[in-house]
């Protein structure tokens, strides 16, 4: 900030003094000064103080017995008792009598304080002076003295040769700590764009585990699907469905727009991944006249009857399909993995 | 007398006081810690009274309560992704598989006795904390308190508010519910969306491929030590400044920027303030008593296939998803990348609009000039500028937040839920805009009505009958101490550049900065940008009695 541009003069006079240059009796504006202090009933009927004394007194009491009765609710109520209390529904009896009483416990040892404070401590307002925060000069001149003889004596600026190498250690020794953090987590190399997917590998209904039959996929529903291969029990099940979760639909075929789409299905059978193209939610809302689906975390919408491309919503591009087809048992089978990175874009998607 | 004498009699001698237990005590401590200078200082320091400074005080102690609840919740909670079946005594979840976090949330949850309890205490003091600071914030904002010699605790509270907000997050991802692992996936997704860095931040993060089997752990450790760590010490800098610098107090009868006026920490501010921590907390206690939070049983354990409608994160980030939510789905893909604006965009955004409110002051005292010290609060009708950003910027939070819960919005309100997108994606630019006018113009008013009132009197509600038959209003002239309160506010002039040719008729050459700060200076105190407060001369030449109803 270059103030030879601005002149800086014109700034108010400062709160406060702002009138005493025209003179306080002459000043409607001017300060009065503190009010006189107003007491309060507490402070000239002493009968007053003592009922105040005891809501304080009564207050504290108030919490002893809630303490109590927290103990005692905690000894009384089973941890899964059940109980229906107007208007919060059935809640449990122990934490619903246990954070009453609680509750109760630390408000009313507040409210007496704070009452106590209110009505019997003194209310007299005290004004303080304030300081500036800034140094007075000679102070400033002071440490800058000091400081001046300190980096003197210590010849930083003389021996440079001291400076530069201290300077360099310094930078460089912080590197130990960044390498360390090298083991965190793997590269990601080309982890983003496979999936447990592979030619030949069945599609396993995911909700009877057992592997999908054309005609089990009818018109308007729509189905879960696993590889083959991944048990719920494996130490990467999680990792692994995280990218693999698929979806199916049925759709007529004459009802399919998109060429490459009805390629791709059997028999109007499509598959398509299920984890959202923007930050990755599974896809679970199927509307069957229209066959969009819809992802319940933002909304971004697609197409499945037109290569599941996106009509709405932040999603950047559309679901990756699978190529399916039929084995020999006469079961769903996927002819590749998918042929672009599933779930949420990258920097190397491409 | 010789200190031998004063030795052996002195416990006998009668009229020779002993020190009460008490006094001893502090005389030790005090040789050893010097606390007779520090409560010199501070034991009857004066605190200004004000309803909106006790707004701070909400958040500071509902930091306490979470860090008491936290504590005792680590007692219990199993910070680890390993598979288990579930054998508790929650009969709708037996036999489902779980990570040892959630099985032993659950277990916090129905076989610890007070677990839930406490687990409810420390979810809503959470989110009190983050709305305590947030409204502090605000409150610190109107009235203009961030001024010198407050800007850098301004910076301190910022910081506490934004590591608040992911602390709350890494924290309630922690029980690795099928919620919070879906918030957690997208913020793997946004992650992702950065340029160059994503993947690999993502894999060191998530230690491999989402979700791995690292992050509640590591989220644990930044959780509950990390980021309290870092905020336990901005909290103590923050409460040192604030007693460093004295609080600040709203303008009035003897209030000047050279004192502070109230009442003595002790007693009156110890037992204010010290009941109003248990009134904190019991009312947190009473909330989780009677309103279940985040009932991740209902929910079920985490599986990154599966989903649930209406998935909402905590109320801190429903800003970041409503930019996330409302954002076109823009990618671009060049030379064998892909820059996803769709998302980059809203995570720049989030950091952009909250980095504005934190660097406001700056460029306030920048456009001022003004390098004093302010310890009188602005009323913010008095600083009719601030008080439209401020409001303006709050719009764009709440445009934002709605767009955030815009499925919420639909299916409560019978919307359409691509309505609410485009509302929010017009009015994230128009919003603030409208806010800041309208804003502006009621400050303004609201200054002629302060001007009108020392000017005129107060209205009394008395209708007078003049002899010829007209109705007038009787208008009852202000107190002093109103009078003063009403003009003790300081008017800026607004800067000038200065003639832009010299003497010599040579042209000058001004810089860019300068012409803006020029033009800014105007926007807040030039002509219709506030209302000249009234002279003396005006006051009293209306009140010598030419017309004065």
């Amino acid at each position: 900030m270059s103030s030879q541009e601005i002149p800086e003069e014109n700034l108010p006079a400062e709160q406060g003094t702002a009138h005493t240059a025209v003179g306080v009796a002459d000043d409607p504006f001017a300060d009065p000064g503190l009010p006189a202090h107003k007491p309060r009933i507490q402070d000239i009927d002493e009968r007053a103080a003592k009922r105040s004394e005891r809501t304080v007194a009564l207050l504290f009491v108030l919490s002893m017995v809630a303490t109590v009765g927290f103990i005692a609710s905690y000894v009384i109520f089973p941890v899964d008792k059940i109980v229906y209390i107007w208007p919060f529904g059935h809640v449990s009896a122990l934490n619903f009598s246990l954070g009453l009483t609680l509750g109760v416990a630390l408000f009313t040892i507040g409210a007496g304080a704070v009452h106590w404070a209110r009505t019997l401590m003194s209310d007299v307002e005290v004004a303080d002076d304030r300081h500036a925060i800034a140094a007075e000069p000679e102070v400033k001149a002071k440490v800058l003295a000091d400081f001046a003889a300190g980096a003197e004596e210590s010849a930083l600026g003389r021996r440079k040769l001291i400076r530069n190498t201290m300077f360099g250690a310094l930078a460089l020794v912080p590197l130990s700590g960044v390498v360390l953090l090298r083991d965190l987590g793997p590269l990601p190399e080309k982890k983003l764009r496979n999936t447990l997917w592979a030619k030949g590998k069945q599609l396993i209904n995911m909700n009877t585990m057992e592997p999908l039959r054309p005609e089990d996929v009818a018109v308007g529903s729509l189905t879960f699907a696993m590889p083959e291969g991944l048990e719920e029990d494996a130490h990467d099940f999680q990792t692994q469905i995280a990218k693999a979760a698929l979806m199916i639909i049925r759709i007529q075929p004459e009802n399919i727009k998109d060429k490459r789409e009805r390629e791709w299905a059997h028999e109007g059978i499509v598959a398509f991944s299920k984890i959202c193209t923007h930050v990755g939610c599974p896809i679970s809302l199927y509307e069957q006249q229209t066959h969009h689906v819809l992802c319940p975390c933002h909304q971004s919408t697609f197409d499945l009857s037109d290569g599941a491309r996106v009509i709405f919503g932040p999603a950047g591009h559309a679901l990756p399909q699978l190529r399916i087809g039929v084995n020999a048992e006469g079961n769903l089978e996927a002819l590749g993995d998918f042929e672009e990175p599933v779930g949420p874009a990258f920097w190397e998607r491409g | 007398m010789s200190t031998a004498t004063t030795n052996t009699s002195g416990a006998a001698a009668p009229g020779n006081r002993k020190a009460p237990a008490g006094e001893r005590v502090a005389d030790w401590a005090d040789g050893r810690l010097g606390i007779y200078s520090l409560a010199k200082a501070n034991m009857r320091k004066i605190f200004p009274d004000h309803w909106s400074f006790m707004l701070g005080e909400i958040a500071l102690y509902s930091f306490i309560i979470i860090i008491l609840t936290g504590v005792y919740l680590t007692l219990f909670f199993h910070p680890s992704m390993n598979e288990v079946v579930y054998h508790g005594s929650y009969e709708p979840m037996q036999g489902i598989r779980m990570s040892e976090a959630y099985a032993s949330t659950l277990d916090i949850s129905f076989d610890v006795r007070g677990g839930l309890l406490v687990r409810q205490i420390h979810h809503w003091a959470a989110l009190i904390f983050l709305a305590g600071m947030f409204v502090h914030m605000m409150r610190v904002f109107f009235t203009g308190a961030f001024r010198k010699p407050r800007e850098i605790n301004w910076l301190f509270g910022f910081l506490l508010f934004v590591l608040g907000m992911f602390t709350g997050f890494t924290g309630y991802s922690l029980p690795d519910d099928l919620l919070s692992g879906t918030g957690v996936r997208f913020t793997q997704g946004a992650i992702l969306s950065m340029p160059i860095v994503g993947t690999y931040i993502s894999m060191f993060l998530f230690g491999g491929e989402f979700p791995g089997g690292d992050f509640v752990a590591r989220f644990y450790s930044i959780h509950i030590l990390l980021l309290p760590g870092i905020m336990l010490g901005l909290l103590v800098a923050h409460l040192i400044l604030v007693f460093y610098h004295k609080h600040t107090q709203f303008a009035g009868p003897g209030r000047t920027n050279k004192n502070v006026v109230g009442m003595p920490l002790l007693p009156v501010y110890m037992a204010k303030a010290g009941g109003f921590f248990f009134l904190v907390f019991g009312v947190i206690a009473v909330i989780a008593a009677i309103a279940s939070i985040n009932p991740i049983w209902a929910i079920g354990p985490y599986r990154p296939d599966q989903v649930s409608t209406g998935a909402q994160p905590d109320w801190y980030m429903g800003f970041a998803e409503g930019l996330i939510r409302v954002m076109p789905g823009w990618e671009i893909n060049l030379w064998g990348h892909t820059l996803v604006l769709g998302v980059f965009i809203p995570l720049m955004a989030f950091g952009l609009v909250l980095a504005i409110i934190a660097v406001y002051p700056f460029v306030e005292s920048w456009v001022t000039g003004d390098k004093r010290e302010h310890h009188i609060l602005d009323r913010p009708r008095n600083a009719p500028t601030r008080t439209a950003f401020g409001v303006a910027w709050i719009t764009e939070y709440v445009i934002v937040f709605i767009g955030g819960g815009n499925d919420l919005w639909a299916t409560h309100f019978h919307l359409s839920l691509n309505a609410i997108s485009w509302f929010v994606r017009i009015f994230i630019f128009v919003g603030p805009v409208v806010a800041f006018i309208v804003t502006k113009r009621i400050c303004l008013g609201l200054q002629r009505r302060d001007k009108e009132k020392v000017l005129h009197g107060r209205e009394s509600g008395i209708i007078k009958r003049l002899p010829h038959g007209e109705f007038v209003e009787i208008h009852e002239p202000l107190g002093p101490e109103q009078l003063h309160t009403l003009t003790a506010h300081e008017q800026y002039k607004p800067v000038e550049i200065g003639p832009t040719v010299d003497e010599n008729g040579v042209e000058r050459k001004v810089p860019a900065m300068q012409k803006l700060r020029a033009k800014l200076s105007k926007g807040y105190f030039g002509e219709h940008n506030q209302i000249e407060k009234p002279t003396v001369e005006e006051y009293k030449e209306i009140t010598s009695g030419h017309g004065h109803h």
